[in-house]
């Protein structure tokens, strides 16, 4: 069975091939202790932010003579300059950063993959425009353009802020997945499928891109951890209106009211950084992971 | 004996039905490189009626598979035709296209590369079968993609269907090719060394399989091989043609061209074949070659191509012209060789 081990474990097939696959991927990365912390951490975020809300009530109310305590049993983290608790404001300010983060990731991806999937199939003059158009995006400096961007859209909506970032995200994984698909239209069995008249669209989503399912599922949370970082900055700069509550929002009031220089405030500044890196590092492990369950090259002797 | 009586029943073109199914005109695969221009096929010309059996036999680099993936109408010849019922390919378009298209399938040398690793059998036999109407439902591509595989020997078909190609052995992986060529019924198959990477043991059974789809279902084959016994074996009642560096050498019926080999090249490929007994084998006069080096594509020899190698070379005759693929004593280009002999020899041809 030495065979089955040098095969990527997911296949496109509907139904129970998929779950099947689907479980023997989470089987193979919790035997890891990078992708058992990594998905611990990812599920736990997810609980956190989505679960956890219907649990904790935000603490939206003035307390004053309570600003600025440091951790205590009444208050887990903390409270912040106007004495309200920090721990309330973690629980549900995981939720729309997890969004955006997703609606990026998906959009990035769903452009890359099809675009970069097409041109390096077709070729000719579909290539060279998206080709010209990525090279266009990834000339400009992202986040100074976010900048401008952000002076010119009102970003009070999450979605947009997602789509925002994914329309300036996509061209190196569309690169990548392009020189991929280069490689793979070489093989024999698509010159078989091409003999077949099996159409494109087959060739490329049946044939061509199930095998890269690994690489675009580390890709996609590679994706999520740079929305995280561009919308956190965005949001700490104070370019995107601070409507709402999130960890971005936290961190940019905490400095804005200078909760750095005073020694009570500590609980309050640190939590939000605190559970971007986590949740970060949670990503990056599982996507370290993934890599080496997908990438039989990466994988240790088992 | 089958020589004498296939060319006096089979004379070409007198009966419309004994028109080719398909015919390669003069065509030509150059690939200009850094290095130089590349002719890895110069004008070879080639003909298969309905049901024929055809080899294509040549040391590796001869440009065998590269004439095979011109015959499927996966490359476009720099210069020369390619006809399908005696129509251009390159013309051809909507329905016309795709009746070639389907009616011209390959099968590749490896086996591990040519089914795609990521879909079950069953799979990989369904979606031509769905996509091109041979099949309503998934259910009835099932039941025909069972039938498929008991056509090529893989039986119970039912246990394959739901298969993996890393759980098959490589002569099962090329058994599915072929069935999975099979699935548009054509009536062309251009098989590409279809054994060489298959185990000895199974490669007579899988030949046997391919015959029996000729017999059974009318199919015509272009099997290109670098084995000349193979070719005999598969070709016996069809042709075979020997190509040398991108040209055809000789051509003719497959009985014919071994029980009486015209060109020098042929010859010493026949000599080298070992025989099943090895005393036999060890009394077998070797024609030696004067060199062992086969040319480089890139800086081919004058006029005919095989003169540095060849032991009947004669001094300002072979290095000078291009010998013509020709009938010995003819003194016209074979176009269509169709069961004719043919040579392209300065020597023999002069007789």
């Amino acid at each position: 069975m030495s065979e089955t081990v040098a095969l990527p474990p997911s296949t496109p097939m509907p139904g129970m091939a998929t779950v099947r696959a689907f479980g023997r991927t989470v089987l193979a990365l919790v035997r890891q202790p990078a992708g058992a912390i990594g998905l611990f951490g990812v599920v736990f975020f997810l609980l956190l932010a989505f679960v956890g809300p219907s649990f904790v009530l935000l603490d939206v109310k003035t307390k004053l003579g309570k600003e600025y305590q440091l951790p205590s049993s009444e208050f887990l983290l903390g409270t912040d300059y106007q004495g309200r608790d920090v721990f309330s404001q973690i629980v549900h300010g995981g939720r729309d950063i997890i969004i955006v983060a997703t609606t990026t990731a998906l959009i990035t991806t769903a452009i890359a993959v099809s675009l970069g999937a097409l041109a390096g199939f077709l070729g000719g003059w579909f290539d060279t425009v998206v080709l010209a158009i990525a090279d266009i995006i990834l000339t400009i400096p992202q986040f100074p353009l976010l900048l401008v961007l952000a002076t010119f859209v009102r970003l009070n909506n999450i979605v947009l802020l997602g789509v925002l970032l994914a329309a300036l995200g996509w061209p190196a994984l569309m690169r990548a997945i392009r020189s991929q698909v280069l490689s793979l239209r070489q093989r024999d069995y698509i010159e078989a499928a091409r003999c077949l008249d099996l159409g494109t669209g087959h060739i490329v989503f049946q044939q061509i891109l199930p095998s890269m399912t690994g690489y675009i599922a580390i890709s996609f949370t590679l994706g999520m951890i740079n929305a995280i970082f561009l919308q956190v900055g965005l949001i700490f700069l104070g370019l995107v209106p601070l409507s709402g509550n999130n960890w971005g929002v936290m961190l940019q009031l905490a400095w804005v009211r200078g909760a750095i220089f005073i020694k009570g405030g500590l609980g309050y500044i640190l939590s939000p950084v605190v559970a971007i890196s986590l949740l970060q590092l949670s990503l990056i492990m599982l996507a370290r992971s993934l890599e080496e369950i997908f990438n039989p090259r990466l994988r240790r002797g088992n | 004996m089958t020589a004498v009586n296939a060319r006096s029943v089979d004379s070409p073109t007198s009966d419309g039905s004994h028109a080719p199914l398909i015919t390669l005109e003069n065509v030509r695969w150059h690939v200009p490189t850094p290095r130089g221009l590349v002719k890895a096929v110069d004008g070879v010309s080639l003909s298969a009626r309905d049901g024929e059996i055809v080899c294509l036999v040549g040391e590796s680099g001869c440009g065998k598979t590269t004439t095979g993936k011109i015959a499927a109408g996966l490359l476009t010849p720099t210069s020369g035709r390619v006809l399908y019922e005696g129509r251009d390919i390159s013309s051809l378009r909507g329905d016309d296209f795709n009746r070639f298209r389907r009616g011209v399938q390959l099968v590749h040398q490896d086996p591990y590369a040519s089914i795609n690793p990521m879909h079950t059998v069953g799979a990989t036999l369904s979606a031509p079968l769905r996509r091109h109407g041979f099949a309503g439902s998934s259910s009835a591509a099932r039941t025909r993609a069972a039938e498929l595989l008991d056509l090529v020997d893989l039986t119970p078909s039912k246990d394959f269907l739901d298969k993996y190609p890393h759980q098959l052995s490589g002569g099962q992986r090329q058994r599915v090719a072929i069935a999975r060529a099979l699935t548009v019924e054509p009536r062309f198959i251009v098989a590409d060394e279809p054994v060489s990477m298959v185990d000895v043991s199974i490669r007579i059974s899988l030949l046997n399989t391919m015959l029996r789809l000729q017999r059974e279902l009318g199919t015509g084959f272009l099997f290109i091989t670098h084995d000349l016994a193979l070719a005999r074996y598969f070709a016996w009642g069809g042709r075979i043609g020997v190509m040398y560096v991108g040209r055809m050498v000789e051509l003719g019926l497959a009985s014919d061209l071994v029980a009486n080999p015209q060109h020098p090249y042929t010859r010493a490929l026949l000599s080298a074949i070992p025989e099943a007994d090895p005393e036999l084998t060890r009394r077998k006069t070797r024609v030696e070659l004067r060199s062992l080096e086969i040319p480089s594509l890139l800086k081919l020899p004058s006029g005919c191509t095989f003169h540095p190698r060849c032991p009947q070379f004669e001094t300002g005759l072979c290095e000078v012209s291009v010998p013509q693929l020709r009938a010995p004593g003819s003194t016209v280009a074979e176009l269509d060789s169709s069961n004719v002999h043919a040579v392209a020899c300065h020597v023999v041809a002069r007789g």
